[in-house]
């Protein structure tokens, strides 16, 4: 019954869902939905103003981190639903998430570094 | 005590139909399945931003399909639930005391939401609205 | 005084002659201040005397009537009629092994109750000579609401992960852990946390909040546990980043 390792992935999680509570929905807006609505002109997702913006190091540095808490909430949270759906192997389910997860920090990191 | 006890069995996979509690608390977990696509979304544009304009031009096409308008409101109607059900916990999760007494809960869900429309704010202000 | 009849149904089970349980049917006539205990004593003392359930101080302080109201963990004697419909269905206490009719066998809880030290554990030794241990009203404020739990164990039966997971140290248990914790006389945190923040303490918990719905003090153990999730992580990685820093 030693003490468990979990507060590692927990944290991750909180502050994970804590970002995602604030930022996630306005985002979805302004990047999914504003453009193709019509609500916003095209402009807004201009490939230069995009360009410049995840160009500079600061806003870099910020997307990241949202990025990279995002994918870790989602990943414990995905984890514990399976298990509250009755998927036994938690062990297999939680490799997969964090995987899953380290992969896109991975990628984010890589891509963010080429912009 | 003769006899045995009897133990009854918990439906693994579909004990969280039988009380809308528990309904809505699996309709809380499941926000992390859209958020996390939309993550996916969000690192394949950064790809799509690495790789040129015209890639990028792609990209933006692509999210003007009905597939993906369609994802989006789905993932930012999940979002918003998890927002609320995330700002109503946070009173018991972190207690403020102020000498005596705590803050009402009232009082923390309140300033959260405050923050919230601020920051959306702030980002729709930087995104040229 | 009205009266109105209804049919009450309990789960009955008899270890020594049954397989399993079943429910069986009442018609009792009710008065309109009746908690569904006065019906169950109703049934117990007019209908059939082999009706058996624990209770006792019929006030919601002793914690020993808990039972399933129609699918809903309560303290029976809490559990007004007039709140209820004509049919009330009444089971034992979910996620426990059912010991006969409406009693469930609460070694589970008492172990891991006894486990997780419910009691002050000084921060040093003190003598009757020393004196008491000064306690501000706000030091007191702090760990209050923990200590009005009754241990009637609905916490148990609305939680689904101990209901998943019978190893799991579940709401009460953890909630009192907290209580001592928190209080300002006890230095032994440090021997509960080798208890609750294991896997099958705190981080077992995924926050349902079913617990602190049911219960009936409104001591909110989940609120506890999350608390307790926060300071567990924060000493991790204090433990695991600045491993010369006091824990």
């Amino acid at each position: 019954m030693a003490k468990s390792n979990k507060p590692i992935v927990w944290g991750l999680f909180a502050a994970g869902g804590t970002i995602t509570a604030f930022l996630t929905p306005v985002m979805i807006f302004v990047t999914g939905l504003a453009v193709p609505l019509g609500i916003m002109g095209p402009e807004v997702l201009a490939y230069e103003r995009i360009h410049d913006f995840v160009g500079n190091w600061f806003w870099k540095l910020v997307l990241f981190g949202i990025i990279f808490f995002s994918l870790w909430h989602a990943a414990h949270r995905f984890r514990i639903t399976m298990h509250d759906f009755g998927v036994r192997a938690d062990g297999v389910v939680a490799k997969l998430s964090y995987s899953l997860a380290a992969l896109g920090t991975i990628s984010a990191i890589f891509l963010l570094l080429r912009i | 005590m003769s006899g045995k006890a009897y133990i009854r069995e918990m439906p693994k996979t579909t004990w969280w139909l039988s009380h809308s509690r528990y309904r809505r608390y699996v309709a809380r977990e499941v926000t992390c399945i859209p958020i996390g696509i939309y993550t996916a979304v969000l690192i394949w544009g950064l790809m799509r931003l690495s790789q040129g304009a015209l890639a990028w031009e792609g990209f933006l096409g692509a999210l003007n399909s009905p597939l993906s308008i369609l994802f989006h409101l789905v993932a930012f109607v999940f979002a918003i639930v998890h927002t609320i059900s995330w700002f109503n916990v946070t009173p018991s999760a972190m207690r403020v005391q102020i000498g005596e007494d705590f803050a009402p809960g009232a009082v923390i869900i309140g300033v959260h939401y405050a923050g919230w429309v601020v920051v959306s704010l702030i980002v729709l202000f930087m995104a040229g609205v | 005084m009205s009266e109105r009849q209804v049919e009450v149904e309990i789960l009955r089970y008899d270890p020594e002659t049954d397989q399993a349980p079943k429910l069986q049917s009442y018609s009792v006539p009710c008065q309109e201040e009746w908690v569904v205990l006065d019906a169950i004593t109703y049934i117990k003392d007019h209908i059939d005397t082999t009706v058996s359930f624990r209770w006792s101080c019929h006030m919601a302080v002793c914690g020993s009537c808990g039972m399933m109201v129609n699918g809903e963990p309560a303290l029976s004697c809490k559990s007004f009629l007039r709140d209820y419909p004509d049919k009330i269905r009444i089971e034992p206490l979910a996620h426990f092994p059912i010991v006969r009719d409406l009693v469930v066998q609460l070694d589970d809880f008492m172990e891991k109750l006894n486990r997780v030290k419910p009691y002050i554990i000084p921060k040093e030794k003190k003598s009757v000579s020393d004196g008491q241990h000064k306690q501000s009203p706000a030091q007191l404020k702090a760990f209050n609401q923990y200590t009005l739990c009754i241990n009637c164990t609905l916490c148990y039966a609305a939680c689904p992960q101990y209901g998943l997971v019978p190893d799991f140290i579940g709401p009460a248990a953890m909630a009192l852990a907290h209580r001592y914790n928190l209080d300002s006389r006890d230095g032994g945190r440090d021997q509960r946390q080798e208890v609750v923040a294991t896997d099958e303490g705190v981080w077992e918990c995924s926050f349902v909040g079913a617990c602190s719905d049911v219960c009936p003090k409104q001591v909110d153990p989940a609120g506890a546990i999350q608390q307790m999730k926060i300071a567990s992580t924060v000493d991790w990685y204090k433990e695991h980043l600045m491993p010369w820093s006091k824990p």
